[in-house]
């Protein structure tokens, strides 16, 4: 199908994309990358007034690492809300400092749609299985939203209300997301992260995924642990609570498999024509396990890559 | 009332083409209907496919997931710009020929954009990266083999050529 006639605006700075939101509200819906927005537009189940496309603001691009933070405490790392996901794939600073976002990439759509697809789109969509939106939740990323009255920050842990629906308001724009850099965890200890997830097809929508990012000391226990799954709600679900319940102790085996079980049985997910319920909460326990395992191991990697000076 | 307009101007396979379109068409709309490219393919029509792939300032993208308007100022390559200057098949083409690589061809030219793109960033790609690069194109008739076969050879003609 064809998506409804509407009007096209691109605005040359962020300050009157707000403007024009705040002239149009609910009738304008923001464009980026659009490869969410398109399909429902194709299918009709949005129909705005009024696009406004903010893929060319050069405000909305920026990836950086604030160098003046203190080194005791969590630094930050910047990535604009129009940055392509194919962008953060392959860039070198987003890789060393947010390796958790980058490696979730590789499970978002496929290359043509990420050489097109933003990170803060992906956000803003609000898709239950969305792989960008869990990073966020689990890494407790900070969302700084943009209108005409300036910045209002807010949780990625308290942005998600439902599947598709956000506290973000129609006069609204996601400009930059912050992702805490977890301070340097020094000397004899490493950090490590891995993200899973199980769908149909590569590239699918995930029926579940998970995903995590510890530190580990050389001796293989857990100092700092934060953990989360997607695709078993109505939002994607951090769990701080056994990722505090970690910390402090040995990532073996059986401390692995109680925190997945832990986690299958914090969770209420619905069947659907794709996954049972019962079905998603067995992947729940495969993958937190997995993600956990994997992370561990992650961070063994990068303790023998670590120089010892 | 009547539609409102807008003025693009886009390069499309090395030419300017100027245009007024409807902020709804979509480029593939505008590729097929307007500038009468009909190689690229317009299949599902929402992102799925992979059909209506063409590489925008180089990076393959869905030519359904954008509209024309959208692209104005950049620049495209469909599988028509990837034919020899005299229009015969380039080295791509005719190795899906020679490897049986489509049967039903709807696929093929999002198939084709999606190989380009990877033998130009990477020219002698393993099996697991053609099978990646591909993954965002849906084929109905050939299992996929024989396309990862026709990859593969271009990929090994293109080394011996520059060698």
């Amino acid at each position: 199908m064809k998506a409804v006639s509407f009007e096209y605006a691109r605005p040359a700075t962020l300050a009157e994309a707000c403007e024009l939101l705040a002239a149009y509200g609910p009738d304008a819906k923001l464009i980026a990358g659009g490869q969410s927005l398109v399909p429902m537009m194709a299918m009709r189940l949005a129909r705005p007034a009024w696009l406004i496309d903010i893929s060319r603001l050069a405000e909305l691009q920026r990836v950086a690492m604030p160098g003046d933070l203190p080194a005791d405490r969590d630094g930050v790392f910047l990535v604009g809300a129009g940055v392509r996901q194919c962008v953060i794939e392959g860039d070198a600073l987003a890789r060393a400092h947010v390796p958790l976002l980058a490696r979730a990439l590789r499970w978002v759509g496929h290359a043509q749609t990420r050489n097109r697809g933003t990170i803060g789109g992906s956000i803003v969509h609000a898709d239950v299985s969305a792989e960008i939106a869990l990073v966020a939740c689990v890494l407790d990323a900070t969302l700084e939203l943009r209108d005409t009255s300036g910045l209002t920050a807010v949780p990625a842990r308290e942005f998600f209300l439902a599947p598709m629906i956000t506290s973000i308001a129609p006069e609204q724009c996601l400009a930059e997301i912050r992702f805490p850099l977890w301070s340097d965890p020094g000397r004899e200890t490493v950090r490590g992260c891995a993200f899973d997830e199980v769908s149909v097809r590569h590239g699918d929508f995930a029926l579940v995924s998970a995903c995590a990012q510890l530190v580990v000391d050389a001796g293989g226990r857990c100092m700092r642990a934060e953990l989360g799954v997607g695709g078993v709600g109505p939002v994607p679900l951090a769990l701080p609570e056994i990722g505090a319940h970690l910390a402090g102790a040995r990532l073996d085996e059986q401390t692995i498999a109680a925190a997945a079980d832990t986690a299958a049985n914090m969770i209420d997910p619905e069947g659907d024509l794709h996954a049972s319920a019962d079905y998603r909460r067995h992947l729940a326990r495969v993958l937190v396990e997995r993600v956990l395992r994997a992370a561990k191991e992650d961070a063994m990697r990068n303790l023998m890559e670590k120089p010892t000076a | 009332m009547s539609e409102q307009l807008y003025s693009i101007s886009i390069e499309v396979n090395g030419e300017r083409r100027e245009a007024l379109v409807a902020a709804r068409l979509t480029l593939v709309d505008f590729l097929r209907d307007s500038l009468r490219l009909t190689g690229t393919h317009a299949g599902c029509e929402h992102g799925i496919c992979g059909a209506c792939s063409v590489l925008l300032d180089g990076e393959p993208v869905r030519s359904c997931l954008m509209y024309a308007v959208q692209a104005d100022g950049r620049s495209l390559i469909t599988i028509e710009g990837l034919a020899l200057p005299d229009g015969t098949p380039g080295a791509l083409q005719d190795a899906f020929c020679e490897a049986h690589a489509l049967q039903c061809g709807y696929c093929t030219p999002g198939m084709i954009i999606a190989a380009h793109a990877l033998l130009e960033a990477n020219p002698a790609p393993d099996e697991r990266e053609i099978r990646e690069a591909i993954g965002g194109s849906l084929c109905r008739c050939t299992g996929y083999q024989q396309i990862v076969d026709a990859i593969k050879l271009a990929a090994g003609k293109r080394t011996e050529n520059s060698a």
